[in-house]
């Protein structure tokens, strides 16, 4: 068969031609703000005509790669394929006892002697990393398992938090005995905060959750007899430790170990819910409403469950910050921080633990180690939730459901 | 007596601005049922478009009603060029998805822009020029601002011509034919793609307007007033009965009433919380909004 | 057959949606391990009716009774669509409403939630009665599966199957709630001869064994004619028929109905 070269310089033509418009479009877009800077002091115009050469270049690639991209989701060809290549290398992983215990020796070790590798400040961001790994957990339950769109999540991280500042300020209760009462609080919370939204469909419920969290931090901000206002509350204990003196550093080392096992704690107990009777109720709820009424579930108790339990795991790590930092304040429980953790559960895959572990530490670690690029952070948030929901709205890790259960033909293994 | 007549004013100019943008709201919602959240980001750059090109053309001696006028016209072209690309990009990839998936890649957008025009620009508050004058014969009358009239004038126009358009034009039926069942107007030969274009368009630019006025009457602007007036004017949408446009009108009216008296009467630090109130409220209690109806899922 | 109360008995439905009558004083009663058709021309107002026992819609007049052998006599006005099914009514829908992203085991484990009782604590700690509790889903999903053929779909995802085996994981399914009136909107739609014989041998396997009553819209006339005991018809919101298959294939005023005026019977 002859390759007619003519067709394919048209059809290369074609493609630049689409390219190019697309190019020029986005540079007439972005000229105003990307290459103009009004400088209010002098009254001049900084004229930034570089930032227009990128902008043009930028696009016109990116817009390559965009219609490749459309063209395969379009086919169809991303769903099967991803599915075949996790599908096999997750089975093989978790199969081949030779390959998997071996990672798992290693990466316990590495776990374990982390603090001792590397800085305290390294260390520091680990326990972030890991904060925001149970808060992903947390959330996951509510957004992934139950399909509830809660954008107000942050409030429950907050109650968390001030409940436990609040109560080692005025009396003087230590880290140990609020972390469950903190829990606690926080899931009545979400009840209190599921009883209205109900009745709300997708989009609502979503605005309505952003609207309490908004309120509850606008709260905290002007509430100044109850907590204390934008200055927030300083001097919260650090977890106890029953009488030992520690040094800051060796601080840092005891409230890491903390994290690992309750981040473990959270993994447990949240795959432990999701291959339960409650679990697969919260699932059905998200897949179809209709029918899961229909086949005897109770949407009003299961939904209430996924918002109190989900609500609990921020309550905990409320808890937790306030140990860490020693000192909140309301604006560290933005709109923002309830994206910024919803991005980690529609990143890693909805429903997905191991996937929320892995986008935790994508999203946390990632712009620590790219400093240079730390202001493009949320940028890239921004940009890449646009994206995964365009072309991997599974997520990264998790594809659809990869679960087996315990049956009496050829025995299928239980996996994560 | 006066402080109530200027309370009154107030919210009225506050509620015009929230019903500029809250029509952008209601028509993307009542075309593809979704939530544009980065809606409240075309208003914000609209209004720093604005700001820069008048920047730039008062440096060249530019200054009045023609200044208002030209900024005006390149901030309402640029927020409908930016509503469309947006649709292209994060919307129209989207429309056979599930629910979530387009709410969940609006938001990101409104993250990304937010975040653009921090980095292209500054997170500094910028001023904005007073461009409009102050009438001769409104010297005298102390509660209300010429800006404030101008405001109120521009938002009766527009929803005047925007609901002639929606009733009288050919496009302005086919996007009600689309809005009560895609499939069906797409059947009958209606450019569905080009329909929904349009409505981003003509909703990104009511809100580049609101953007301008709002502007110019405040005195300054930055990279996070989207997000808020963005929430708001949904509030507005949602409590007059989102679709529905003189719905959007009375809903901002409404919010802007509420939360003028509130402030004004008991307390200014809960600018806000009036505004969430209102909004958790409407939703939890009549979702319909005011001039809504309640619609059934049909099994 | 003794003569007891039917399982079901509506009294004088009647469903408004504003200014439009979408059922107008329905009587219908279905007998313990009966078989009962209702059919009618598309939009007569089947699916409004099963809607409306199920719980989905509020009715504006009328009485909904059922008396679940060996229980009391229950009203079930306003009772919510989760506790319908509690007491034992089970449907499944005339648009597959299967939960795509589970397996198939898993879409009939679900619907014995009503029939167990383990919570929270007990899918944390997994103690030995949730554990057990467990495995007799397991196990009772099985068999409900092997009963309607799809044992060898077990993990598949449901949005794999094909549609005919789609349609029987609803019946499975609905089964699972351990019913006593198995409501089928249009279990047959879609279906080639040979699935709906199959179909046909499945539904009266479902009767005989298990004892349940059946209530079907359908609208493939062959199997209604097959399975039915007794048949109601409607047209318009309106009760214009009921009796045997035999009076009901006589009966003029339902061959108006399908077919129209001008047509001469």
């Amino acid at each position: 068969m002859d390759i007619d070269l003519r067709q394919i310089l048209k059809r290369s033509a074609g493609e630049i031609g689409k390219s190019s418009v697309v190019a020029l479009w986005f540079m007439f877009l972005t000229f105003p703000i990307m290459v103009m800077k009004v400088n209010p002091l002098d009254k001049t115009i900084l004229w930034r005509w570089m930032n227009m050469a990128y902008v043009g270049i930028g696009t016109f690639s990116l817009s390559f790669i965009w219609r490749f991209l459309m063209e395969r989701k379009e086919m169809g060809a991303t769903k099967d394929e991803a599915e075949t290549w996790q599908k096999r290398a997750g089975k093989y992983i978790r199969s081949d006892k030779r390959i998997y215990v071996p990672c798992m020796i290693v990466l316990i070790i590495f776990a374990l002697y982390f603090p001792f590798l590397f800085s305290s400040y390294q260390t520091s961001i680990m326990i972030t990393a890991l904060m925001y790994v149970m808060l992903g957990l947390g959330l996951n339950i509510v957004v992934g398992l139950a399909g509830l769109l809660d954008l107000g999540y942050v409030a429950f991280y907050a109650v968390g938090a001030y409940f436990y500042a609040l109560t080692n300020h005025h009396f003087g209760l230590g880290f140990w005995g609020a972390l469950p009462l903190a829990g606690c609080m926080a899931a009545t919370f979400g009840i209190l905060l599921g009883f209205p939204v109900l009745r709300l469909r997708g989009d609502y419920l979503a605005i309505v959750t952003l609207g309490f969290g908004e309120i509850i931090r606008l709260i905290l901000e002007n509430w100044n007899e109850f907590s204390y206002g934008p200055s927030g509350i300083a001097g919260i204990s650090r977890p106890s430790t029953f009488g030992i003196q520690l040094t800051l550093q060796q601080h840092t080392i005891y409230l890491y170990y903390i994290m690992i096992v309750l981040v473990l704690f959270t993994i447990l107990v949240v795959s432990r819910l999701r291959n339960s009777r409650i679990g697969r109720a919260w699932i059905a709820l998200r897949e179809d409403e209709v029918a899961c009424q229909a086949m005897g579930i109770d949407k009003t108790t299961t939904k209430l469950t996924a918002f109190a339990l989900g609500a609990t795991w921020a309550g905990f790590v409320g808890c937790i910050l306030a140990a860490k930092t020693t000192f909140i304040n309301p604006a560290s429980f933005t709109f923002m921080e309830s994206a910024m953790i919803l991005s980690i559960v529609v990143l890693g895959g909805m429903g997905s633990i191991v996937g929320v572990v892995v986008g935790a530490f994508f999203l946390i670690l990632l712009p620590e180690y790219l400093r240079a690029f730390s202001q493009y952070r949320m940028l890239a948030f921004g940009a890449s939730m646009v994206l995964i929901m365009v072309f991997r709205p599974q997520g990264i890790i998790s594809g659809i459901r990869q679960r087996y259960e315990f049956h009496k033909e050829p025995a299928e293994e239980e996996s994560l | 007596m006066d402080y109530f007549l200027e309370l009154f004013f107030g919210g009225l100019t506050r509620g015009s601005i929230y019903a500029l943008i809250a029509l952008g709201y209601t028509l993307v919602y009542g075309i593809i049922e979704l939530i544009n959240f980065a809606h409240g980001e075309i208003y914000m750059i609209g209004a720093f478009t604005a700001l820069i090109v008048a920047s730039a053309l008062s440096l060249m001696g530019m200054s009045g009603w023609s200044l208002l006028l030209l900024c005006g016209i390149v901030a309402v072209i640029y927020s409908a060029a930016y509503g469309f690309t947006l649709e292209k990009i994060a919307y129209k990839p989207l429309r056979k998805a599930q629910r979530l998936s387009p709410l969940i890649s609006a938001i990101g957008m409104s993250i990304f822009l937010q975040n653009y025009v921090l980095l292209a620009q500054t997170s500094d508050f910028l001023s904005f020029p007073a461009l409009i004058k102050e009438f001769p014969f409104m010297d005298n009358i102390t509660i209300m601002r010429t800006s404030e009239l101008v405001i109120l004038i521009t938002t009766a126009v527009s929803t005047t011509l925007l609901t002639l358009f929606i009733k009288f034009t050919r496009m302005g039926k086919a996007m009600r034919a689309v809005a009560q069942d895609k499939t069906m107007a797409m059947l009958l030969g209606v450019n569905v793609n080009r329909v929904i274009s349009v409505t981003f368009i003509i909703g990104s630019a009511l809100a580049a307007v609101g953007g301008v006025l709002i502007s110019s009457h405040i005195g300054q602007i930055n990279f996070y007033i989207g997000f808020i007036a963005g929430i708001k004017a949904f509030t507005a949408a949602v409590l007059g009965g989102i679709g529905s446009i003189p719905g959007a009108v009375l809903g901002g009216m409404v919010l802007g009433w509420t939360e003028s008296f509130a402030t004004g009467y008991v307390s200014s630090d809960y600018e806000d919380v009036f505004a969430f109130g209102l909004l958790v409220f409407i939703l939890i209690f009549r979702p319909a909004g005011i001039l809504g109806r309640t619609s059934s899922e049909k099994v | 057959m003794t003569a007891s109360m039917p399982v079901l008995d509506i009294r004088e439905l009647t469903m408004d949606f504003g200014g439009l009558r979408a059922l107008d004083n329905i009587s219908i009663q279905v007998n313990r391990g009966e078989i009962v058709a209702l059919i009618g021309p598309n939009g007569a107002g089947k699916t409004t009716f099963f809607n409306c026992i199920t719980g989905m819609y509020e009715p504006t007049k009328g009485d909904m009774i059922i008396n679940p052998p060996g229980k009391k006599m229950q009203r079930i006005n306003r009772l919510k669509p989760n506790v319908v099914t509690e007491h034992g009514l089970a449907r499944t829908f005339q648009n597959i409403r299967l939960f795509q992203k589970m397996t198939v085991l898993e879409n009939v484990m679900v619907a014995r939630h009503c029939r167990t009782r383990s919570g929270i604590a007990g899918a944390i700690f997994r103690n030995e009665s949730t554990r057990r509790e467990e495995r007799e889903m397991v196990e009772f999903s099985y068999q409900m599966l092997e009963t309607v053929g799809l044992g060898r779909y077990v993990n598949e995802l449901a949005q794999e199957l094909p549609y005919g085996a789609q349609r029987r994981l609803e019946i499975a399914r609905a089964m699972a709630t351990e019913p006593f009136l198995l409501l089928l909107d249009e279990p047959a739609a879609g279906m080639n001869p040979k699935e709906t014989s199959e179909l046909d041998q499945l539904i009266t396997k479902i009767r005989d064994v298990k004892g349940v009553a059946i209530l079907l819209i359908e609208h493939d006339m062959k199997l209604v004619m097959s399975i039915s005991e007794r048949i109601y018809v409607l047209d318009y919101g309106q009760m214009i028929a009921q009796g045997t298959p035999r009076e009901i294939s006589d009966n003029p005023d339902v061959i108006k109905a399908y077919l129209g005026e001008a047509f001469d019977a």
